[in-house]
């Protein structure tokens, strides 16, 4: 008979961890949005030993834009941490294991001696209690690396799969060949069951209330004669919204709104356009004159370049100009760094860099944080005039609008002229109405004055 | 009334499912008592199944080479004999040796045995009566009990067991003769095995199923080749036939069968009745307690041994599933760790089965006929022993190994081997099913040459098309 040898040592707890069927499951970094790569770990939810169902929060992350909550995804045991609060992490890396068990029942035993020799969580790698424990191996595989079939390797070379991607579902979370290939089929089928997750606007911001990324949100079809859908927010949607409340409860809003004459700074744009593209291959638009204005306005009223702390204003001598930036995902904000010591050129070439990198995304956490001020431009999409939210905890935000030719009176006379309505919406907590007003005249004085830049 | 002796753990059945939880449980530091009423622990698995059956396989097998094929290797003995009351000697040594070592390590765990039969009343009291004269009577008041009573063999009514000539299992391995004419009621595992035994040392062996084929449940594949080796080695067996009558005339036996509607009157001197066990409940008064049962009578539990009462758990052959002695130990242990609040859960899919018979048949999860039932699109991939090199030097040349996989994924569903000593085999395929492994995971690892364990690969391999030596 198999008498099991005897290993009450620590090998016999390293061993305990594992039995049939039960999967360790790598808890990892989820896509934070096409264009977020790092997040920082705020808080674990969890502790190391605890059970947990399916949907628990384990652990929160934190990127400039969001918060974002790392559920688990089957009910089981978290059953180590591998980063701590405070690390920086990137998309994909591994933030620590399940163990895929029951439905999340913790156990509830008045045994105590159990409490005594229940293993030690790190030392629980992935490695079965046999017939002799003492002998199982000490190096458990712990890295992902390590933890694929050599059938999955092949399958994944040839068909060019991400093992990163392949969630493992042989014992102790192997990726085996039936995953990828599973993996690989769900990708090749046409939006199935997973489209909900892969349309949700990824990272919008709590910025820009006329952003398509808010609109765009595709409803999942409604059968004929179904008059309403329900759908779970997903948490990324959920965060977006406390962040959106947040802004609107935390500040004291208000929207001042001027109109700009956009024929100065037409022709202007008109003249230089051709040479600056070819001399310095920068196709030249309005937003940098918008920047280099809204910047100089900032030096003149620098309190709407502020920040709230406690009970202190904090002024920010520089200004990092966040551009709410259109992508496939929705809407982010990166920022253009020292935008006020910049000339037009460079301001240009930062701002198609900073789309770019949106558009593909490319954007690095640097890009996403520091910005002390953000334009939002709902005009490209057909906005006339709206009132953005403050990108808390920034005081204010320049909301530009479509250039739409209008009568206006001009000297007596009634003529069509480019006009823009551009929209301040301020924090009235620091910013005064009066301080509110004349920043976006300057803005507006500068923009329908082109030459006043120069001379400022 | 005797005092109340406490305790965590109370496992009622010290056989394999039963000692193995108990070792657990005292591993993980519980104060645990295990009764057991026979004389020695280990079960039916030590005492009068695996263990002992294997023991006279083994002896009868070196018999059967010297008989049939020594010669081949030029071995002569003139005079081949055997003694079974050494043989039978030999067996009791061998289970001695198993029954002393669970005994050392109770000892070692500090788990106590409490001899006698144990009676499970409501609030978790165990009453255990010791054996007579003495008759005492020591109740315990357990945390936790793992009911593990195991199970017995099913009596024919007109053949009731009284282990002299109408044996069961227990009967059949204390058989002090070779018998004139074994007959053997059932073609399972248990008749298979035993009829085998005493087939080799000469005796003649007629074995009776009344399905139209041996082995029920197995691989047709398989079921078709171990029919023919047994045949071949002078089983007589008749399946499709029915058992209508028999009972003991002094010495001999007399069984009736019908097979298409024709009586037939068979005589011998032994007849060994294997049609099947049934759950054991002894001392666990389901209807009293509460404790759900199905209608055939075994413990209902979950995946993690509980039955409905708090507290309560079950394992081995008195819950549903095979009546396998590894099944039972896993069980065991899965009870004594949900109880230490581990999260484990008890999967059946790669739980394995073997027949000790020569050739050896061992398989795991599912056959091509249940994948065929349940709708797969699956492949199979077979390599006979008769293109292994190991198998050819032994002689071996039976049997094969099949795989059936997933046609899409690969991934293994079951795998079916006949053969020399494939219970050594198995693991390897029960251990890649673990991981959920491809047939390819097998195909391309590398494996010793010449060693039987070739042909498994090669079968791996035959399932993706691209066996080398086939």
């Amino acid at each position: 008979m198999r008498g099991r040898a005897d290993a009450k040592g620590a090998g016999a707890a390293a061993a305990e961890s594992l039995r049939s069927g039960h999967y360790m499951t790598a808890i990892k970094v989820p896509p934070l949005g096409e264009s977020i790569v790092e997040a920082t770990v705020s808080r674990w939810l969890k502790n190391e030993g605890e059970a947990v169902a399916a949907g628990d929060t384990l652990v929160e992350l934190e990127t400039d834009k969001i918060t974002v909550e790392v559920p688990a995804l089957a009910a089981g045991v978290l059953t180590k941490r591998a980063v701590n609060e405070g690390d920086v992490v990137t998309v994909d890396q591994q933030l620590g294991e399940l163990q895929e068990g029951a439905a999340g029942a913790a156990p509830s035993v008045d045994a105590s001696p159990a409490a005594a020799s229940a293993p030690a969580p790190a030392a629980a790698a992935a490695s079965r209690d046999g017939g002799d424990p003492a002998s199982v191996p000490s190096t458990a595989p712990s890295s992902n690396a390590a933890k694929i079939s050599p059938a999955a390797q092949r399958v994944a070379a040839e068909q060019n799969v991400d093992l990163a991607d392949v969630t493992g579902t042989g014992r102790g979370g192997v990726v085996s060949k039936p995953d990828v290939i599973e993996h690989a089929a769900r990708g090749a089928a046409p939006v199935a069951s997973a489209a909900p997750v892969a349309h949700a606007p990824s990272v919008s911001t709590p910025t820009t209330p006329s952003s398509p990324a808010s609109s765009a949100r595709p409803a999942t079809p409604a059968t004929i004669g179904e008059r309403e859908t329900r759908e779970k927010m997903t948490t990324r949607r959920k965060r977006i919204a406390e962040n959106l409340l947040l802004s609107h409860h935390s500040t004291a809003h208000l929207t001042t709104f001027n109109e700009i004459d956009m024929s100065a700074v037409s022709a202007l744009r008109e003249r230089m356009k051709e040479k600056i593209e070819k001399e310095h291959g920068v196709k030249l638009s309005f937003m940098p004159f918008f920047v280099k204005a809204t910047s100089m306005a900032l030096k003149t009223y620098p309190v709407v370049n502020s920040q709230i702390d406690g009970d202190a204003i904090v002024y920010k001598h520089y200004v990092n100009m966040g551009i709410a930036v259109a992508s496939e995902a929705g809407l982010v904000v990166p920022s253009v760094k020292d935008a006020d010591r910049k000339g037009m050129l460079e301001v240009s070439r930062d701002i198609a860099s900073v789309a770019k990198k949106a558009r593909d995304g490319k954007l690095s956490m640097e890009d996403l944080t520091g910005g002390t001020f953000t334009i939002t431009n709902g005009g490209v999409f057909g906005s006339l005039v709206s009132t953005p939210i403050i990108n808390f905890p920034q005081v204010a935000i320049l909301g530009l609008h479509k250039t739409q030719d209008r009568p206006v009176a001009v000297n007596g006379q009634v003529v069509i002229r480019p006009m823009m309505y551009v929209a301040l919406s301020y924090d009235h907590r620091v910013i005064d109405g009066q301080q509110a007003v004349l920043f976006l005249v300057r803005v507006k004085e500068l923009m329908e004055d082109p030459a006043a830049m120069l001379v400022d | 009334m005797a005092d109340i002796t406490s305790a965590d753990v109370l496992v009622i059945g010290g056989g394999p499912g039963g000692y193995v939880a108990a070792i657990r449980a005292a591993q993980l530091g519980f104060n645990t008592v295990c009764v057991e009423m026979d004389r020695t622990l280990g079960g039916t698995c030590v005492n009068v199944g695996c263990i002992p059956s294997k023991t006279l396989l083994e002896s009868s097998h070196h018999f059967d080479f010297m008989a049939r094929d020594a010669g081949k290797h030029g071995i002569g003995l003139a005079d081949l004999t055997i003694d079974v009351a050494t043989m039978h000697k030999r067996k009791d040594d061998v289970v001695g040796q198993n029954t002393k070592g669970i005994e050392f390590l109770f000892r070692k765990n500090k788990i106590t045995w409490a001899k006698g039969r144990g009676t499970l009343q409501p609030g978790n009291v165990v009453e255990v009566r010791g054996a007579p004269p003495e008759n005492t009577i020591t109740s315990y008041q357990a945390k936790h009990v793992i009911i593990a009573t195991g199970s017995v063999p099913v009596a024919l009514p007109f053949l009731p067991f009284d282990e002299q000539r109408i044996v069961s299992n227990v009967g059949a391995l204390t058989i002090p003769e070779v018998p004139r004419h074994l007959i053997v009621i059932g073609g399972g595992v248990i008749g298979l095995e035993l009829g085998s035994v005493w087939r080799r040392l000469g005796a003649r062996v007629t074995v009776i199923e009344l399905l139209p084929a041996i082995l029920l449940g197995m691989d047709d594949e398989i079921v078709k080749e171990a029919d023919r080796a047994f045949r071949k080695q002078g089983l007589d067996i008749r399946t499709g036939t029915r058992v209508t009558g028999g009972g003991r005339e002094g010495d001999a036996v007399l069984v009736t069968v019908e097979k298409d509607g024709k009586s037939e009157r068979i005589d011998g001197d032994y007849v060994l009745v294997s049609v099947g066990r049934r759950p054991s409940t002894t001392g666990i008064d389901a209807a009293t307690l509460g404790l759900e049962t199905s209608r055939r009578g075994e413990i209902v539990v979950d995946d993690q041994q509980r039955t409905n009462l708090p507290n309560v758990y079950a394992i081995g052959d008195c819950t549903p599933g095979p009546m396998l002695a590894h099944k039972a130990e896993e069980e065991g242990v899965v009870a004594a760790e949900v109880i230490a609040g581990k999260q484990v859960h008890m999967h059946h899919r790669t739980v394995p089965g073997v027949v000790y018979t020569w050739p050896e048949i061992a398989v795991v999860g599912m056959s091509e006929r249940q994948a065929k039932e349940a709708g797969l699109d699956y492949k199979v991939g077979k390599f006979p022993f008769s293109a292994n090199g190991r198998a050819r030097t032994a002689g071996e040349s039976t049997g094969f190994v099949k795989f059936v996989s997933d046609a899409r994924t690969d991934e293994i569903l079951g795998c079916h081997m006949i053969g020399p000593s494939v219970s050594e085999l198995i693991p390897e395929v029960v251990l890649a099913m673990e991981y959920r492994g491809s047939s390819e995971d097998i195909g391309i690892t590398v494996h010793a040459h010449p060693t039987l364990s070739e042909t498994t690969k090669e079968a791996a391999l035959a399932v993706l098309g691209r066996a080398i030596h086939f």
